[in-house]
C-alpha cells in the first residue's frame, strides 16, 4: 500500500488506496460513507445483497488503523446505512465494531442516513468537525478547507487497451478534498457530475483507486458516465443541464 | 414469401394423394403435390410422435410443421383453446410466419385463428389472448417463459398438440434455448398429449437435437427432406495482389459491386457490423450507375431495418450489406446471390447464409466467398469443400446455467406452488441440465428462496417458503413483478441511441464504449453514414452530416464467433498436403512456397512455434488454428508464466489461426511454455482476477435476478436500492467464493468465451510435438496477426498495469 501525499491548504495529508484520509501531524484517520448494514437493508427489501459486506468493512477498516495507527479516527456520516441497521447490529458485528471504536478516540460525524448513532457502541457525535482551518463534515458546501463525503465519487478513465475502468476516488483541487465511499456496498457518482464537479470551481484531480497505490488523474482527462440511468451527461458542457439545447451551427 | 408453401414440382401430375380434404383441393388447385416430408410429418403427427425435419430452405419445411396442426384444427374447428404453439427465434420470424399461414388458411375457409405473442405486442392485444386464445400463437422464448410464469398456465395449454419449434438449431446452440428448454420441459408436464416438433435447414448431429426435443430421443423420428441441388460456390480471388492482413476486403469492393451488377438481387454478408459499416461505404463510392444497395445490421434503427427488408423483399433492391441480422429465416425476395465477404468460420453457418439465395428448390443457390486475407482464402477453400461434400459442422448443444435455472424456478414459482422432487425431475428432463445433480439443484432453490449465502442471514426475508403441504410457493409476491421485468438470458452492453440532429431522426444505437472514446468533432462511420459528433443530449448521441475527416468505426462487443474445429482441421490439413498446393491460387500458393522456405508450414499433428527478433522486440508466433476465443485465453496464460520465468512479455494478440506474443526477451524453449499444466497453473487465479470473469458474472447476476435488469427511461427508485454486480462479485469472491452465482458464472466463461475445453484438447495434442523455428525476421504467415498489433485489444488483464498504461500515455501526451 502506497499512500499518497495530498497538500491542502499548506497541510500535508495523506490519501489512502482502501479510501481513507490520515492527517499525520494530528495522527488522525477520515473515512466516509461506510454504510455498514447497506446489505441488510437491500435484503428487506428482497435483494439479496452478500451478508458479507458487514465483514468486508470492518475488515477494511480493522487494516487501515492497523496500518496507520491513528489517535482519532473520524468517521465522516452515513457511518450505517440506515437506523435500522444502526439499531440492528449485534453479535460478532457489534463486538468487532465496539471493539475498534474504542481502540482509540472515534469521532461520528453525522450524515443524512444515519442522524442516530447507537450510544452503546462508544465514540463522540458531533454534526461538524473544525480543526486547524480544515472542516470534517459529511456533505460537502464547496468551502474552502472543507474535507466531505456524502458523494461516494467514482472515475471513469479509457485504457489504452480499449477498456474502460470505473474506480472509486478521492477529488481535490488542493483547497478542498472529496472522499471516496470506503463501505464494501456502496456504489458511487460520476466526479463528472455537476453535483461534484461543481465543487470545484478551477477543476481538480481524481485519485483513482487501484490494488495498492491510487493514480492521479486530472479531470479533464476523465470520461463521464454515460448510462443516462446514473446521472444527467455533462459531455455538451456548452449546454448546462435543463437548458435547451442549442445546436451551435445554428 | 418464405417457404411455407410448396412449390410446384416442374414435372409430376398435381396429385395430392395423401392429403385430406381441404387442403387435397387446395394443393391440386394450386398445380402441387405434397412433399414427401409434408406427409411424413401428417403421418407420424396421427401416431402423436416428436419429430425433427431437416429440410433445405424452399422445401416447403414450414407448412410441413404446420400441415398436421391445421388438419387437426380442420377436424376439431377452431375456438378450443391454443392448438399449436410456435416458438422461434427471431420476433420478426414469428411474424412474417403467421402472415404466411393466413394464404391457407384463408383459401381453405379453416375457421382458425392465429396471434403473434412478443414483445412487441401490444397489451390490448395480449389482453384480447388472454380472453379468447388463438388456435396458433405464435411466440418468442422469451415471451413463451412469460406465459408459463401466469397462474393460469396450466390451464391455457391444456389443449395444446403441437409445439413447432422453427431455426431449431439456432435455438439449442445458444443461452436462451436454456430457458426455452426448460420452458418446453414445463409444457411436457402441462400439456403431456403435445408432440414437439424441431425444423431446420442445417444439422450437424441430429442426434443432439433429437435429445434437445424429447427426454426419449428414440421416440423423436428425423425427417429428411428431399436434397435441393448443390450450391454453387465460388472463392473470388483478385487479379491484383491479395492482402497479407487485415479482414475487411476492401481491395474487393469493385469486384463485388461487379458481382452485384451482374445479378438480380444480392445479398453481401460480413461478420461484424464494423465491416458492414466500411463495406458499404466502399461500395457506395464506388456506385457511379447508383444501384439501390442498403445495409442491414442489428444496431440500425427497428424502422430503418423494416424499410430495407420491404424493399428487398418488393425486389426494389440490388444488394443489401448485411450482418448474422439477416442470417436466419425471413427469405428476401428474389435473391439469387449470396456474397461472404471475409472468413466463413464454419461449413453449417455458410450453408445457412447460402440458403438465403434462390429459395426455388429445383435450381441451385449460387455463392460467391471473398477472402479478405491468405488465411481466409484457405478457410473459404475449405469450406466450400464441406458444403460439397455435406460435412457439417455445428455449435454444440449450450449446457444448462444454474443462472437460467434460478430464473426459471422463479417463474415456475410465480405460476403456483410447486413440488421440488417434480420438479427437479422435470428439469433433468431437459436436455441442457440432464445430469445437473440434486446438490445443485436445492442450491438454486436456495438462492432464490434466500439468496443462498452459506451464513444463512436471510431467512426471515424468504421469498419462497415451503408449506406444511411440502409445496414451495411465493412468499414475497415482489418476486412476480421483478421476474417478469427481467425475463429473458439476454444481457445486452449499454447502448445509446444515435440521432441526426437534436430534433432529427434516430438513425440506430452504439455502444456507450464507443461513444466515451468520441470528442465533439469527431467523426465516424454509422448507418452508412458519415457522421460527425456533436454531443450528448439527455440519453441520446447528437450528430450531424460530416463534412469529412478520417472516421472511426464503432465497434461492438461479443457476435465474434470462432473458427469452428472441423473447418480448422481442413484449413491444417491444406496446409501440411503439399501435393494440394498446385491447385491453390497463385498468390496462396507463393505464400505457402514461401512460408516453407524460411520456415515451416507445419504437419498435422504438431504445434508451429516461430520466434523472431523485430523492432527491438522478441517475438513468438504460434498457430494452433483453435479459434479465438482459445487463443485468447492462451495467451493470458502464456504471458502470465513468461512474466514469472522472467521472459518479461509485454503483450499479445491472437487471431482464429494463431497468437503472437513479444516481450523484451527471446523465448529459446517454447517447448516448456505450452504444457497441459499451464491451465492448472494460473487458470483459476486468472480467471478470479480477470475481467472478463466479472463481466461474465454481471451476466449470471441479472439473468438470475440478483440485479435487475436496467430498462432505458427507468427512473432508479434512489441510491439505496442500486447494487453494483462488481462490488458484488469482490465481495463474493474473498467470502463465499463457491456461491452459486460464482459458479455458474465460471462455467459459462469456461463455456464460452475462454473455450477452456478447446484449449484443453489442443494442449494434450501438442505436448511434446512442438516445432520450433528460430527465424532471423518475421515469418509469411506471422505477417497477418502482427500487422493486427495495436489494432486489437492488446495487453494482459491486469488493470493496474492498464491503468498506468493509460496514465502513462495521458501524461506523456500533456508533456509533448
Amino acid at each position: 500500500m502506497r499512500p499518497e501525499p495530498l497538500r491542502l491548504l499548506g497541510r500535508e495529508l495523506l490519501l489512502d488506496p482502501v479510501g481513507a484520509m490520515v492527517w499525520p501531524e494530528r495522527a488522525m484517520l477520515v473515512v466516509a460513507d461506510l454504510h455498514l448494514g447497506k446489505a441488510e437493508a437491500l435484503a428487506r427489501r428482497g435483494h439479496f445483497a452478500p451478508p458479507y459486506e458487514l465483514a468486508a468493512t470492518l475488515a477494511r477498516l480493522e487494516a487501515l488503523v492497523a496500518r496507520h495507527r491513528p489517535r482519532l479516527v473520524v468517521s465522516l456520516g452515513d457511518g450505517f446505512h440506515d437506523c435500522r441497521a444502526a439499531r440492528g447490529l449485534e453479535g460478532e458485528g457489534f463486538d468487532r465494531l465496539a471493539a475498534l471504536v474504542r481502540r482509540q478516540d472515534w469521532l461520528w460525524i453525522t450524515g443524512n442516513h444515519d442522524p442516530a448513532v447507537p450510544l452503546a457502541l462508544g465514540g463522540a457525535v458531533l454534526d461538524r468537525l473544525v480543526l486547524d482551518g480544515l472542516t470534517f463534515v459529511h456533505q460537502p458546501s464547496g468551502a474552502a478547507g472543507e474535507i466531505a463525503g456524502h458523494l461516494h465519487p467514482v472515475a471513469r478513465i479509457a485504457t489504452r487497451a480499449g477498456r474502460v475502468l470505473r474506480r472509486r476516488c478521492f477529488a481535490s483541487d488542493g483547497v478542498r478534498l472529496l472522499l471516496p465511499a470506503a463501505g464494501a456496498l456502496t456504489g458511487g457518482l460520476n466526479v463528472l457530475d455537476p453535483a461534484i464537479a461543481g465543487l470545484f470551481p478551477d477543476g481538480f484531480t481524481a485519485f483513482l483507486s487501484g490494488a495498492d497505490r491510487l493514480f492521479p488523474v486530472p479531470a479533464s482527462r476523465l470520461l463521464p458516465e454515460l448510462d443516462p440511468r446514473r446521472h444527467r451527461l455533462p459531455l455538451e458542457r456548452s449546454s448546462a443541464p435543463g437548458e435547451p439545447y442549442q445546436d451551435p451551427q445554428r | 414469401m418464405r417457404d411455407v408453401l410448396a412449390r410446384p414440382r416442374p414435372s409430376g401430375s398435381p396429385v395430392a394423394a395423401g392429403l385430406p380434404e381441404p387442403f387435397a383441393s387446395w394443393f391440386t388447385r394450386r398445380g402441387w403435390r405434397p412433399r414427401r416430408h409434408q406427409l411424413a410429418m401428417l403421418g407420424l403427427a396421427r401416431e402423436a410422435r416428436d419429430a425433427l425435419l431437416v429440410a433445405p430452405t424452399g422445401g416447403g419445411k414450414t407448412l410441413a410443421g404446420f400441415l398436421p396442426s391445421l388438419v387437426e384444427l380442420a377436424e376439431r374447428g377452431g375456438g378450443g383453446g391454443i392448438h399449436t404453439l410456435y416458438v422461434s427465434p427471431l420476433k420478426a420470424l414469428s411474424a412474417d410466419v403467421a402472415r404466411n399461414l393466413e394464404a391457407p388458411i384463408r383459401d381453405t375457409g379453416l375457421p382458425v385463428t392465429i396471434a403473434v405473442r412478443t414483445g412487441d405486442t401490444s397489451p390490448t392485444a395480449r389482453a384480447r389472448q388472454r380472453r379468447r386464445p388463438p388456435d396458433i400463437l405464435l411466440t418468442t422464448p422469451e415471451s413463451l417463459a412469460l406465459l408459463l410464469s401466469y397462474p393460469d398456465a396450466a390451464e391455457r395449454f391444456a389443449d395444446l398438440r403441437a409445439v413447432v419449434l422453427d431455426e431449431v438449431h439456432a435455438l439449442a446452440e445458444s443461452k436462451r434455448g436454456v430457458l426455452l428448454a426448460l420452458g418446453l420441459a414445463r409444457l411436457r408436464s402441462l400439456a403431456p398429449g403435445a408432440r414437439f416438433l424441431g425444423l431446420s435447414a442445417t444439422v450437424a448431429e441430429p442426434g443432439a437435437l433429437r435429445r434437445w426435443l424429447s427426454p426419449e430421443p428414440e421416440r423423436v423420428a428425423l425427417v429428411e427432406g428431399e436434397p435441393g441441388p448443390k450450391p454453387e460456390v465460388e472463392v473470388l480471388i483478385p487479379d491484383e495482389r491479395l492482402p497479407w492482413a487485415g479482414h475487411y476486403a476492401s481491395h474487393a469492393a469493385a469486384a463485388i459491386l461487379d458481382l452485384v451488377r451482374r445479378h438480380r438481387s444480392s445479398i453481401v454478408f460480413v461478420n461484424t457490423r464494423a465491416q458492414a459499416e466500411v463495406l458499404f461505404g466502399l461500395l457506395w463510392r464506388l456506385n457511379e450507375c447508383n444501384l439501390p444497395i442498403a445495409l442491414h445490421h442489428g444496431s440500425l434503427e427497428v424502422e430503418q431495418r423494416r424499410k430495407v427488408e420491404a424493399a428487398m423483399a418488393s425486389g426494389r433492391l440490388r444488394a443489401v450489406v448485411a450482418t448474422s441480422s439477416l442470417d436466419l429465416g425471413i427469405d428476401w425476395g428474389d435473391v439469387d446471390l449470396v456474397v461472404q465477404v471475409g472468413a466463413p468460420k464454419g461449413a453449417a453457418r455458410l450453408l445457412q447464409r447460402i440458403g438465403r439465395a434462390n429459395h426455388r428448390l429445383e435450381e441451385p443457390s449460387k455463392a460467391v466467398l471473398v477472402p479478405a486475407n491468405r488465411f481466409e482464402v484457405l478457410e473459404c477453400l475449405a469450406a466450400s469443400e464441406a458444403v460439397e461434400e455435406g460435412a457439417l459442422d455445428g455449435g454444440a448443444i449450450a449446457s444448462g446455467g444454474l443462472d437460467v435455472l434460478a430464473q426459471h424456478l422463479v417463474g415456475v414459482a410465480c405460476s403456483g406452488p410447486f413440488d421440488a422432487d417434480r420438479l427437479f425431475a422435470e428439469v433433468r428432463s431437459a436436455a441442457p441440465y440432464a445430469t445437473l445433480s440434486r446438490a445443485d439443484f436445492d442450491a438454486v432453490l436456495d438462492f432464490v428462496a434466500t439468496g443462498g449465502y452459506a451464513l444463512g442471514r436471510y431467512e426471515r426475508f424468504r421469498r419462497l417458503a415451503r408449506g406444511a403441504d411440502g409445496l414451495w410457493r411465493l412468499a414475497d409476491p415482489r418476486l412476480s413483478r421483478q421476474y417478469r421485468m427481467n425475463v429473458g438470458t439476454i444481457v445486452e452492453a449499454p447502448v445509446m441511441k444515435v440521432r441526426l440532429g437534436p430534433r432529427g431522426r434516430r438513425l440506430g444505437e452504439v455502444e456507450e464504449y464507443f461513444v466515451s472514446t468520441l470528442a465533439p468533432g469527431d467523426s465516424f462511420l454509422f448507418a452508412g453514414r458519415l457522421l460527425e459528433f456533436v454531443g450528448i443530449l439527455e440519453d441520446e448521441v447528437i450528430v450531424r452530416k460530416s463534412r469529412g475527416g478520417e472516421p472511426k468505426v464503432p465497434a461492438y462487443a461479443g457476435g465474434k464467433l470462432p473458427l469452428t474445429n472441423a473447418l480448422a482441421d481442413r484449413v491444417k490439413a491444406m496446409l501440411s498436403d503439399r501435393r494440394r498446393w498446385p491447385t491453390l491460387p497463385a498468390p496462396v500458393r507463393e505464400w505457402l512456397d514461401a512460408q516453407a522456405r524460411r520456415s515451416s508450414t507445419g504437419e498435422p499433428e504438431e504445434l508451429l512455434v516461430e520466434t523472431f527478433p523485430r523492432g527491438g522486440r522478441q517475438f513468438l508466433v504460434a498457430y494452433p488454428m483453435a479459434g479465438r476465443n482459445a487463443h485468447q485465453t492462451l495467451g493470458m496464460l502464456l504471458t502470465r508464466r513468461m512474466e514469472r520465468l522472467g521472459l518479461a512479455p509485454l503483450g499479445f494478440v491472437a487471431s482464429d489461426y494463431c497468437l503472437a506474443v513479444w516481450g523484451r526477451k527471446p523465448v529459446e524453449r517454447p517447448e516448456t511454455l505450452f504444457t497441459v499444466d499451464l491451465l492448472a497453473d494460473d487458470l483459476e487465479e486468472w480467471m478470479a482476477e480477470s475481467s472478463l470473469l466479472k463481466r461474465t458474472f454481471r451476466n449470471c447476476a441479472v439473468v438470475a435476478g440478483l440485479v435487475e435488469r436496467r430498462h432505458p427511461g427507468q427512473q432508479k427508485t434512489g441510491r439505496q436500492l442500486t447494487m453494483s454486480a462488481d462490488l458484488i462479485y469482490d465481495v463474493l469472491r474473498k467470502y463465499e467464493p463457491d456461491h452459486v452465482l460464482l459458479r455458474a458464472a465460471r462455467a459459462e466463461a469456461a463455456q464460452g468465451m475462454t473455450d477452456i475445453r478447446r484449449l484443453s484438447d489442443l494442449l494434450n495434442a501438442v505436448e511434446g510435438r512442438i516445432r520450433h523455428v528460430r527465424l532471423p525476421r518475421i515469418s509469411p504467415f506471422a505477417v497477418a496477426i502482427v500487422a493486427g498489433i495495436g489494432k486489437e485489444l492488446v495487453g494482459g488483464e491486469a488493470l493496474d498495469q492498464e491503468l498506468e498504461a493509460a496514465v502513462a500515455e495521458l501524461v506523456a501526451e500533456a508533456m509533448a
